[in-house]
């Protein structure tokens, strides 16, 4: 079937396909064009290359298993994600986690948030020709990557944050490597500033090219940074505060003009008050006393023993993720029973353990929330990131809908690149920030 | 001076054509009937209820119950701060519902988004084309009764 572009496209003028494999067009979209010359008549943007159906699968899988899709989303905010289903899941089952833990989802998605910007913006400037500003940004993305990597186990594919908690606690050298992420994040949004704030290049690619009107924006279901660069101001995280972020102090910076320079401007600023936001919950993460357990019994000891005689030491756990000791437990997860994994501990040593394991794990039992449905959303990198969830009762969702930040913005595509030249689609396109793993789904 | 409930503000303007639904947990919920629906969304649209923004849209199968498709509106007030959940039950032998793309212009793609993966058609949308699978691709995959795991022919290269 011949596209509208192809029906309507005059006879003089030439069609071209940008995409889906072209260096600035992130991941997987095509945009076709209708060109008089250099100047876009019309355009038409395509996308599902990146269609993997998260929504199909995740109807296939228990509640539980189907966070480490949610990773995959917008893969340069994991954690995000992760924060976005798991509440989602909380509001659903009634469930209230710990306050330390709501304090590590705070720093960690701030964290995130950081990361996704940074990222956003580097390809943004690596696009439009600022090749060092791109390697610092990336080098500064690294830093914050180290301090998740070390927290989570993992870089990019986290998982940390759980129905009812979080899967660890902080580990001991948090303090030291959170201060040196910040500081190197600072100096770097410092060096960026002066590169690229009052860069001619920069300015003539990005002023004035985009625009969208405050009413466009709302109309096409903007949120964000991108909604908030046309002055409209609107927040998740101010609107409707979740987890603890009504008891923290930051601002919602605002652009004026809803271009792309406003949307560089809001993202950079943005990334200030999260540097805030972390500070701030750093000082307020209530303390806790629980020591890390170094030496305890061995595993397989333990298990010898607990044939003759219950065991009641402490033991020590493969070191696959430091703070997910049972002791721990009460600080990162939820005391509502069955809504998390039971601790390694009891699996290991004791009969009604394995068999809370096996109840947790099997096919059939699990995490079965009440029937009904719920809507939740936080702010994500890009936007409102909202879950929509319908529950039959099962172990696993009747309906699993994604509503993507980005998927609203990138909608808007051709009408922001109507009528402008060809080389305007580059920083267009990576002011919206399209990540392919949240837009298609 | 709390501010008053939006469903009871729907129930008085559109009297026995507004039912309230109490599954979600401190979400306002409400449900109405297939040809209201752009009378309904219009007045939300307009002040002083003033949904100005249509969060998302989408469609669940409820196969093999009956009816089986039922399609959800999420519209968000940037003034009042409040959401509404809006949903329109559709039976299996006439899936079709109106557009909303004359409203809001995300409308075009969430559209597009259901029409592909649910088959239901909106009267009204300018093109009403696939958006994440190909051309000729058969089927619809997040229907019920399709399965999870089946494989499709790879459509031939263009010339």
């Amino acid at each position: 079937m011949a596209t509208r572009l192809e029906q309507q496209a005059r006879p003089d003028t030439m069609l071209i396909n940008m995409g889906p494999s072209h260096p600035a067009m992130h991941g997987t979209i095509r945009i076709m064009l209708e060109l008089d010359g250099e100047r876009i008549l019309n355009s038409e943007v395509e996308v599902g290359y990146l269609h993997r159906a998260f929504e199909k699968t995740c109807e296939n899988k228990t509640y539980f298993n189907l966070l480490i899709y949610t990773d995959r989303l917008n893969y340069v905010s994991p954690l995000i994600n992760n924060l976005g289903y798991a509440m989602t899941m909380e509001k659903l089952l009634g469930v209230e986690i710990p306050e330390r833990a709501q304090y590590i989802r705070i720093i960690m998605s701030e964290l995130s948030r950081i990361s996704d910007h940074l990222t956003c913006l580097a390809a943004m400037a690596m696009e439009t020709g600022a090749f060092t500003a791109f390697l610092y940004k990336m080098k500064a993305r690294e830093f914050l990557w180290d301090v998740i990597e070390q927290t989570t186990g993992a870089r990019m594919t986290t998982s940390y944050i759980r129905i009812g908690g979080v899967r660890a606690d902080l580990h001991p050298g948090f303090d030291a490597a959170l201060k040196k992420g910040l500081e190197e994040t600072r100096a770097v949004l410092k060096d960026v500033h002066g590169l690229l704030d009052k860069n001619k290049i920069f300015l003539n690619r990005t002023r004035d090219v985009g625009v969208i009107s405050k009413e466009d924006a709302i109309a096409y279901g903007w949120t964000g940074p991108a909604l908030r660069s046309t002055g409209v101001s609107y927040d998740v995280r101010k609107a409707f505060p979740y987890s603890s972020y009504d008891r923290l102090e930051f601002e919602v910076p605002l652009g004026e003009r809803g271009d792309n320079y406003d949307r560089y401007m809001v993202r950079m600023k943005e990334m200030d008050q999260s540097l805030r936001i972390i500070e701030q919950a750093a000082v307020r993460l209530p303390k806790t006393a629980r020591a890390f357990i170094v030496d305890g019994v061995e595993p397989a000891a333990s298990i010898r023993a607990s044939r003759r005689v219950r065991v009641r030491e402490d033991i020590q756990l493969s070191p696959n993720l430091e703070g997910s000791e049972k002791k721990r437990y009460p600080d990162i997860l939820t005391s509502s029973p069955g809504c998390a994994v039971p601790p390694k501990e009891d699996t290991y040593t004791s009969i009604e353990g394995l068999i809370r394991h096996f109840k947790f794990f099997m096919k059939g039992h699990g995490i079965r929330p009440p029937k009904g449905e719920v809507y939740f959303s936080v702010e994500g990198g890009n936007g409102e990131l909202g879950y929509y969830i319908v529950s039959d009762g099962t172990d696993r969702p009747w309906r699993l809908h994604l509503r993507a930040p980005c998927f609203h913005i990138v909608s808007a595509l051709e009408q922001l690149i109507k009528g402008r030249y060809v080389a305007d689609i580059i920083p267009t396109f990576g002011s919206m920030n399209m990540i392919g793993g949240e837009l298609d789904r | 001076m709390e501010e008053e409930n939006t469903l009871a503000v729907l129930g008085r303007r559109f009297p026995g054509r507004v039912r309230e639904v109490l599954v979600s947990p401190g979400d306002e919920v409400a449900e109405i009937n297939r040809q209201d629906l752009l009378e309904v969304v219009d007045f939300l649209k307009s002040a002083p209820q003033d949904f100005s923004m249509l969060l998302d849209l989408t469609c669940v199968d409820y196969a093999p119950g009956k009816p089986r498709f039922e399609m959800v509106y999420h519209f968000f007030s940037l003034s009042r701060l409040r959401r509404l959940r809006l949903k329109v039950r559709l039976d299996e032998a006439e899936t079709r519902v109106a557009s909303l793309t004359s409203l809001w212009k995300n409308a075009d793609w969430l559209e597009r988004e259901v029409f592909d993966l649910f088959g239901v058609v909106f009267d009204g949308h300018p093109y009403l084309r696939r958006l994440f699978m190909y051309d000729g691709f058969e089927g619809h995959p997040l229907r019920k009764d399709y399965p999870l795991r089946r494989r499709q022919p790879r459509i031939r290269m263009r010339d």
